[in-house]
């Protein structure tokens, strides 16, 4: 008995407008409807004109996830009520989607299939509460007509493994290539396994959705129960049915949403309000053109032009801007005077790894100096440095005293005693750590 | 008084200019009119007579600025589907019957920053479902030629209030043949653009691969006028046209070329004798211009009811649904029968299994139409038919008759189908006295060209426009 896994994941861009309005698309956290026009509350003869910058960011993913990008791309409708959706329909793609077709490389070398990447809107919001004493429903459009990206992976996955580790580089490429926040807690990537399991080695005829996963960790739980719910029913000689079901985090499981027998016919047709999309080979080339290096890429060049470690590497690019944070400080550092410290790219590496920098609240410069510091640091043999930090406290004994009390302002003082005494530059971080190693 | 609102455009604009007249006497005759007769014709779903009063005053403040807006104080009624700000916009349905848009058409706002006075909102088939105005759930329109007539549809309400001088000109709009056969029924002069040449903002839609907004005047040049302030490239609507406006009314005086006429004889056949006898005439008379014609057999239109039903019907059903009862106060019952079988038919043409059989196979002969008439193009510069295959119909005509809207406008379906432009000019009248039109139909774009040679029958048949509806 083998799982077979695969995925739908709808990413939110992070494009300043709505996907065919002018309004604009940071919505979190907004008064409910003040994002909103007539376009993207679908009032009647208002139209949509799509956003180019979307569209061309979602060709760039595809890009990026080695799809085919048709020539002919168009929009379609796919008519269905729900309450958060204002024109009665969605405006999605159907039969000729942006991108067809790509591929990715997972860490364990296996290659999932991407079935496609399709452009849509994203629905409004109902809020469930009581007004008034009164049990009601209410509507928040401003997340309507924001832009989102599916990304379909054909049924490859036989382990939530893999499918995490194909989430995360999900997650890692949208970054990197700047087009989504891709943050799960406020839903810009929302995720739904389809899970069925084969007997005989090919691919089953039913699978199980599991809709609106917003974390990594449900999706492993969910996919984990399904797993074993499917194969405790196949065991028992019955067959799973097609159906979509959702995680309940309380109860631990998953619980049937709606069967098969009572899903849509979305009556999908070509959008008549928008105009079919034909890319020229210029057009193309020029978004390729926009594609930055990738993590992957990245960490090859790293361990190649600096002589890191493929695990410094993987570190240090985990994250575009600590990649690019990284480099600079490489790049500042040619530039310092042959008669200064000059750390080693290693060196930066290794400081930024261990001590977790976090490039929002280190400039380059401080991050050189602490560096270089550290250097100069470690030519004063840690039992020395620890024999001076035992003088203060026995020559101050009101430092201990106070920080017992409480006070850590007092560990300042014990730095300036230290410093006074060992008259260079050192690192005060690694100083203050080893003081308050002492006072324990 | 009446003798201010039978003015067309282009007269009231030169009485405007050289302070013969000022915008609130015309304004105020209109309302006049619009107040004696609404009663008869029943024209209007809303009448917005203290904006029409206040936007005349500041038309003639304008007016003494020396300011040159081409439609400044020019009393023009608009077809009530075109979202209005704070003005209620039914489409002529009850479902609507509340609502007052937050936003303005881009159709109506280019007219309002021509200057124009908005007199009211006028009647037409509820939704554009029709060619009567007999599905308007605010009762039918009434021919001001003869009020046991239909006004025809789904511009009835536009042509009316035209033909009966109720105001200067009108805004209508069309999907097939609602503005140029309720043209034809009232005896104006009904111009379709081409599809994307007048933006479809703000314009509840209808069918919307065909929605054409357009107007329909007393004169050709009047709607040369219009023409030229609403077309053009819309930001705001991805199918509208990025090709830059001719200018109509300079263009419509050149001397006209020798024409070759096409004429096909299958938008001949059914057609009424007295329809025919004017078709004959008008032939005569183009070619006593030195006009030529040419025989053509164009694919039969009767291919393009089946056509224009399907794709127009799986449109409507998604588009009205958006009235689902949530937002705009009256739920999906308020929808008349009409509706409810478009809703239906349409929902059927797009389910699955049935979608290839219908929808897919619709857009096939979709271009087979499109492309049939890119052919007739290489041999003639235009193609002359009648407009509609009868003159008005009596009030009550379309009752039970739910194909009744495809067959009166089996002439106009596939130019529409096509996304071409076409004309409705008044040729004649029948022995009832009801006007009878004739038509047009010129390749996309073709705009400034068919306003050229409409403008140069219109000269040859001026004596039709000394017969007035009798009201």
């Amino acid at each position: 008995m083998n799982p077979v896994i695969g995925l739908e994941v709808h990413v939110e861009l992070k494009t300043k407008s709505k996907m065919f309005c002018g309004c604009s698309a940071d919505y979190f956290g907004k008064k409910p409807n003040t994002h909103t026009c007539p376009v993207c509350l679908g009032l009647p003869g208002s139209l949509p004109v799509p956003n180019k910058t979307a569209i061309e960011w979602c060709v760039m993913l595809g890009m990026t996830l080695n799809c085919d990008i048709p020539q002919f791309s168009k929009f379609d409708r796919k008519n269905y009520f729900y309450p958060d959706l204002p024109k009665g329909y969605q405006i999605s793609q159907y039969d000729e989607p942006f991108c067809l077709k790509g591929s990715i490389k997972l860490d364990s070398g296996k290659t999932i299939g991407i079935t496609r990447v399709h452009m849509e809107e994203d629905t409004g919001k109902l809020i469930h509460e009581s007004v008034g004493g009164e049990d009601v429903t209410l509507i928040d459009f401003n997340r309507s007509g924001v832009p989102l990206v599916e990304i379909v992976t054909d049924p490859d996955f036989d382990n939530v493994k893999d499918v995490i580790d194909y989430l995360k580089k999900l997650q890692q490429i949208t970054r990197y290539l700047d087009i989504s926040n891709a943050d799960m807690e406020k839903g810009d990537m929302r995720l739904e396994p389809n899970v069925s399991i084969s007997t005989d080695g090919k691919i089953p005829n039913y699978k199980v959705e599991v809709k609106n996963i917003n974390s990594f960790k449900f999706v492993e739980k969910s996919i984990n129960y399904e797993i074993r719910r499917q194969a405790s029913l196949i065991k028992e000689n019955e067959k799973p049915i097609q159906e979509t079901r959702g995680w309940n985090e309380a109860k631990q499981k998953t619980v049937s949403q709606r069967v098969k027998e009572e899903s849509s016919d979305y009556r999908y047709f070509p959008e008549p309000d928008i105009p079919p999309i034909k890319w020229s080979q210029k057009k193309i080339n020029e978004i390729r053109s926009f594609i930055p290096e990738l993590a992957d890429e990245k960490v090859k060049r790293f361990t190649k032009a600096y002589a890191l470690s493929n695990y410094d590497g993987l570190l240090l690019t985990k994250e575009k801007s600590l990649a690019d944070y990284f480099e600079e400080t490489i790049k500042q550092i040619k530039l310092i005077k042959n008669d200064e410290i000059k750390p080693t790219p290693k060196q930066v590496a290794n400081y930024i790894i261990n001590k977790g920098t976090d490039p929002e609240q280190t400039t380059i410069y401080q991050l050189i100096h602490s560096i270089q510091s550290s250097l100069v640091l470690s030519s004063i043999p840690d039992k020395e440095l620890k024999d001076i930090i035992k003088k203060v406290l026995k020559d101050y004994p009101k430092i201990t005293e106070d920080y017992k009390k409480g006070k850590k302002s007092v560990i300042q003082f014990a730095i300036g005693q230290v410093m006074y005494i060992i008259r260079k530059k050192i690192d005060i971080e690694i100083l203050r750590k080893l003081i308050i190693e002492e006072l324990n | 008084m009446s003798n201010l609102t039978s003015l067309t455009i282009t007269q009231a604009k030169d009485k405007l200019r050289k302070k013969e007249i000022s915008s609130m006497e015309l304004t105020k005759a209109c309302l006049e009119r619009i107040k004696k007769l609404q009663g008869k014709l029943n024209v209007f779903v809303t009448i917005t007579e203290k904006e029409a009063l206040a936007s005349a005053k500041e038309a003639d403040n304008e007016l003494r600025n020396g300011s040159y807006l081409p439609l400044l104080g020019i009393p023009i009624a608009i077809k009530d589907n075109f979202c209005t700000i704070g003005v209620r916009t039914t489409a002529s349905s009850k479902v609507l019957d509340d609502f007052i848009p937050p936003y303005e058409s881009t159709v109506t706002q280019r007219l309002k920053d021509a200057g124009i006075v908005m007199l009211g909102k006028t009647n037409m088939d509820a939704w554009a479902h029709g060619s009567s105005t007999e599905t308007s759930d605010y009762g039918p329109t009434r021919n001001p030629w003869n009020i046991n007539y239909l006004a025809g549809g789904s511009s009835g309400g536009s042509a009316a209030a035209t033909a009966a001088d109720l105001c200067i000109g009108s805004i209508g709009s069309e999907t097939a043949g609602s503005i140029r056969q309720p043209a034809s029924w009232c005896g104006a002069v009904g111009l379709k653009p081409t599809y994307g040449r007048v933006s479809r903002y703000g314009v509840v839609a209808m069918g919307s691969s065909l929605d054409s907004p357009g107007a329909i005047t007393k004169s050709v040049e009047d709607a040369a006028l219009i023409l030229e302030v609403i077309a053009g490239h819309d930001p705001k609507d991805a199918t509208s046209s990025n090709l830059p406006v001719p200018k109509y009314l300079l263009e419509i005086k050149n001397p006209e070329k020798k024409l070759k006429i096409g004429i096909s004889g299958n938008y001949l056949e059914g057609v009424d004798v007295q329809v025919i006898k004017v078709f004959e005439n008008t032939k005569k008379m183009l070619q006593k211009l030195g006009h030529t014609f040419v025989d053509l057999k164009l694919f039969d239109p009767k291919y393009a009811i089946d056509v224009y039903t399907i794709l127009q019907r799986s449109e409507v059903s998604s588009n009205l649904a958006r009235y689902d009862g949530i937002r705009y106060g009256n739920d999906r019952s308020f929808f008349g029968e009409e509706a409810k079988r478009r809703i239906m038919l349409g929902t059927f043409t797009l389910s699955s299994g049935y979608y290839d059989a219908y929808y897919k196979k619709a857009q096939k002969v979709r271009t087979i139409i499109i492309n049939d008439f890119k052919e007739a193009f290489d041999k003639a510069d235009f193609i002359l038919a009648p407009t509609s295959p009868t003159p008005a119909l009596k009030l009550g005509a379309s009752q039970g008759k739910i194909m009744f809207g495809e067959l009166a406008d089996v002439l106009v379906e596939p130019s529409a189908i096509a996304g071409l432009t076409g004309i409705n000019l008044p040729a004649g009248f029948s022995s009832d006295g009801l006007p009878i039109g004739m038509q047009f139909i010129g390749p996309q774009f073709s705009e400034s060209e068919i306003i050229n040679i409409a403008y140069s029958f219109e000269k040859e048949t001026e004596f039709l426009k000394e017969r007035k509806p009798n009201l």
